[in-house]
């Protein structure tokens, strides 16, 4: 097998001349489309039995209140794991060792603070959204607008990650033009939200997870295999490849010089590689652990199913099952790694996105043979599948705070009949639905990577302490947590604003100035080399392609700020060395509904103090299983 | 919306047996869990020194702490579900069914 790596990896980038043509090859793409056909079929069938069902708001926002505590945990983690999880995770594993699995740790983590302060209160006083959690003690047309526009705030900024990450994803392993896919992923998501509510909703992601969960557990059995499935025998694999080596080598640039082969190796399995700076992981830390559980559309999965226990059944399963996806990942970036080549990856993704579907393709037989194609295809369409529901989890979070909070809270004072809020509601998911689309298509070419930690933070900043003040502090009232979620949505959205997660052009330019300049040296040599040597023609012509590609996209990053000297919010450079703002502004979110809260009483939050607290310990009067 | 005295129960001793254990639980593991997930960014981060140091073959103290966390994660949520279950729910229950006839 380790013979083989060596000619499997000349294949594979035999068979990628440019990425435009898409990780599967022309002759093997019905392959890909059979299998996204027959999973795009099973969830029409199932949001079509759906679509039967869903007549009355509990049935459309909340499933009927009939899920299952093991069908929650599924639709969960299909909820969460995104195509950032699968892909991403997996891909800076193969590009970074230790460091990637290390970031995969705070995803995981996130869910003990789901299970012990949110999961429960959340299903024993809460009905469809946010903003029923915080109007139950506060005034509710505040705070249902709140609510509202940080729902819809929160869960654009993911969705925006999601559309142009998806888009881009499946140009680079279809091929298919990037607008295209973007209208694709948003209609069919549309058509299971729309029609299937969060019936259809809850289907698509579980059937999502066990797909995801299956090609993982299959990738890491081949992968394992030749090791004779020991755990020390695989890592020392991995210290011993000479890819591997030799990424670490490109990474740590000079020091490198003096370590061995050995040494280079085990680097990888160290952290540093990739994460620099700790304060930076910490504050991204806190986003993960404290954002998950104020996150509108995990929030709104504890409202499907009929009891507490069942809330706190569904989160054991979600976190057995995300903590094991995480742990597969590890096998798979560095199977990836081993196997496909860290130079090979970042070559056709410089994220490594990648690596899963290309480790997949070797697995089975590489870029030649109808079983790699095969594994490469069921890949693709489990990352499409991933993406869509997904989105249609955000979809259905935001439509259901446009509709039920703002229209029929805000708007019509609750009054509102069953049909009319249905309605209000399919109609809101259409709305966010094209928004979605179109943002999407706008946003092409943009990097919305730092969006998805955008929106942990905005969640943990601002949502996270207007929940738990609410739930647990008898002097929270209306003008803390409006003070707390406006203070700590706009802090943690302005400290990015200045931080160095935007485009500084000035800084673009003194980093891609001297590339350009020292490939455009190189090609020179190169080009003086190959007429002193004609013989070795090919092999040069195959490296002067490659500065050649190297020196453009340096260009074209000069090109994009050209005229430029500020950044979005008119800054010659970041006002902070900070990338993710959750260490001052969760902290600020906590400080400002208490500041908020203190400034005066109010009579109707604490009345409903001991109604609040005595039915989310207890369970008493809260909503039942819909009979159908 | 509804006539139940929830003041009557919120005092009652069996509701504060219910919210004095819960959240001492809740609140010791929440602060146990939060502690040992930072430990690992804080570790990697300015003691690098000591996730470099070898254990077991290619194995390093680092990646070990790493599945760790794994564990004492699912190790937390499986304590906690446990003792919810057997604890709290009966507790909760008992409460339910004194003052569920005080329904309107």
């Amino acid at each position: 097998m380790k013979r083989k790596s060596g000619l499997v990896v000349a294949g594979l980038v035999a068979a990628f001349p440019a990425a435009a043509q898409g990780a599967v090859s022309a002759e093997y793409k019905w392959l890909t489309f059979l299998v996204f056909g027959v999973i795009i079929a099973l969830t029409m069938f199932v949001t079509y039995l759906a679509a039967r069902r869903v007549k009355s708001t509990a049935q459309f926002y909340a499933a009927g209140r009939s899920v299952t505590g093991i069908q929650n945990g599924w639709a969960i983690a299909g909820d969460y794991l995104s195509a950032a999880s699968f892909l991403g995770i997996a891909g800076l594993i193969s590009l970074y060792g230790y460091d990637g699995f290390m970031y995969s740790v705070g995803w995981l983590v996130a869910y003990i603070t789901v299970l012990l302060v949110i999961a429960e209160p959340c299903r024993n006083i809460g009905k469809y959204t946010l903003g029923d959690i915080l109007a139950f003690r506060n005034d509710p047309k505040t705070a249902k607008t709140l609510a509202a526009v940080s729902t819809i705030t929160v869960s654009i900024f993911y969705l925006t990650a999601q559309m142009v990450g998806g888009g881009v994803l499946v140009k680079t392993l279809i091929g298919i033009d990037y607008e295209v896919s973007v209208v694709a992923v948003g209609v069919l998501m549309l058509a299971y939200v729309v029609f299937g509510g969060m019936v259809a909703t809850t289907w698509v992601q579980i059937i999502k997870a066990v797909l995801l969960v299956s090609a993982s557990l299959l990738l890491v059995f081949f992968t394992w295999m030749p090791y004779g499935f020991s755990l020390p025998g695989f890592l020392q694999a991995a210290v011993d490849n000479p890819g591997i080596q030799a990424q670490v080598a490109k990474l740590l640039g000079d020091p490198a010089t003096a370590m061995s082969a050995q040494e280079l190796g085990q680097r990888f399995l160290e952290p540093g590689l990739y994460l620099k700076n700790p304060i930076d992981q910490i504050s991204l830390g806190l986003a993960l652990v404290f954002g998950t559980a104020g996150m509108p559309h995990i929030l709104m999965r504890f409202f499907t199913v009929p009891t507490a226990k069942d809330a706190r059944t569904s989160v054991l399963w979600a976190m057995g099952i995300i903590g094991g996806f995480y742990v597969l990942t590890l096998f798979l970036g560095l199977g990836a790694a081993m196997n496909v080549g860290s130079a090979t990856i970042s070559g056709i993704d410089a994220g490594g996105n990648m690596a899963a579907p290309l480790l997949a393709q070797y697995i089975g037989g590489g870029a030649d043979s109808i079983l790699g194609n095969l594994f490469l295809a069921f890949v693709a369409a489990v990352a499409f599948a991933t993406i869509v529901a997904v989105v249609a989890g955000l979809v259905l979070a935001s439509a259901s705070a446009m509709s039920h909070d703002l229209w029929v809270g805000v708007i019509k004072g609750a009054k509102a009949t069953q049909a009319q809020e249905v309605r209000a509601a399919r109609i809101s998911s259409v709305i966010v639905g094209v928004i979605a689309i179109v943002i999407g298509i706008l946003a092409k070419g943009q990097n919305v990577a730092h969006l998805v930690a955008l929106a942990f933070a905005v969640a943990a900043s601002s949502n996270l302490p207007a929940v738990l003040l609410t739930l647990y502090w008898k002097r929270c009232n209306t003008r803390g947590i409006a003070l707390g979620m406006i203070v700590g949505a706009a802090s943690a959205i302005g400290l990015v604003l200045v931080s160095p997660n935007m485009t500084y052009p000035n800084a673009v330019r003194t980093t891609n100035e001297p590339i350009v300049a020292a490939r455009t040296t190189s090609i020179d040599a190169a080009n003086a080399e190959m007429l002193a040597d004609p013989a070795r023609r090919a092999e040069i012509e195959a490296r002067v392609v490659k500065l050649t590609a190297e020196r453009a996209a340096a260009q074209a990053k000069i090109d994009a700020v050209a005229g430029q000297t500020r950044s979005l919010v008119g800054l010659e450079a970041p006002l902070i060395g900070l990338k993710n703002p959750g260490i001052l502004s969760i902290p600020l979110g906590f400080l400002c509904v208490i500041f908020g809260s203190l400034l005066m009483r109010e009579k109707r939050s604490e009345d409903m103090w001991e109604e609040l607290y005595v039915r989310q310990n207890t369970g008493l009067h809260a909503e039942a299983a819909s009979a159908h | 919306m509804s006539n139940t005295d929830w003041a009557h129960i919120h005092a009652h001793p069996k509701f504060k047996e219910l919210h004095r254990r819960k959240s001492r639980f809740l609140w010791t593991l929440m602060a146990i869990s939060v502690a040992y997930y930072f430990l690992l960014p804080v570790g990697a981060g300015y003691f690098p020194e000591l996730f470099k140091q070898k254990l077991w073959g290619p194995m390093n103290f680092g990646l070990v702490f790493a599945f760790s966390e794994f564990l004492v994660a699912w190790g937390i949520a499986a304590i906690y579900a446990r003792h919810a279950n057997r604890n709290f729910d009966a507790l909760a229950a008992e409460l339910q069914k004194q003052f569920e006839g005080s329904t309107p």
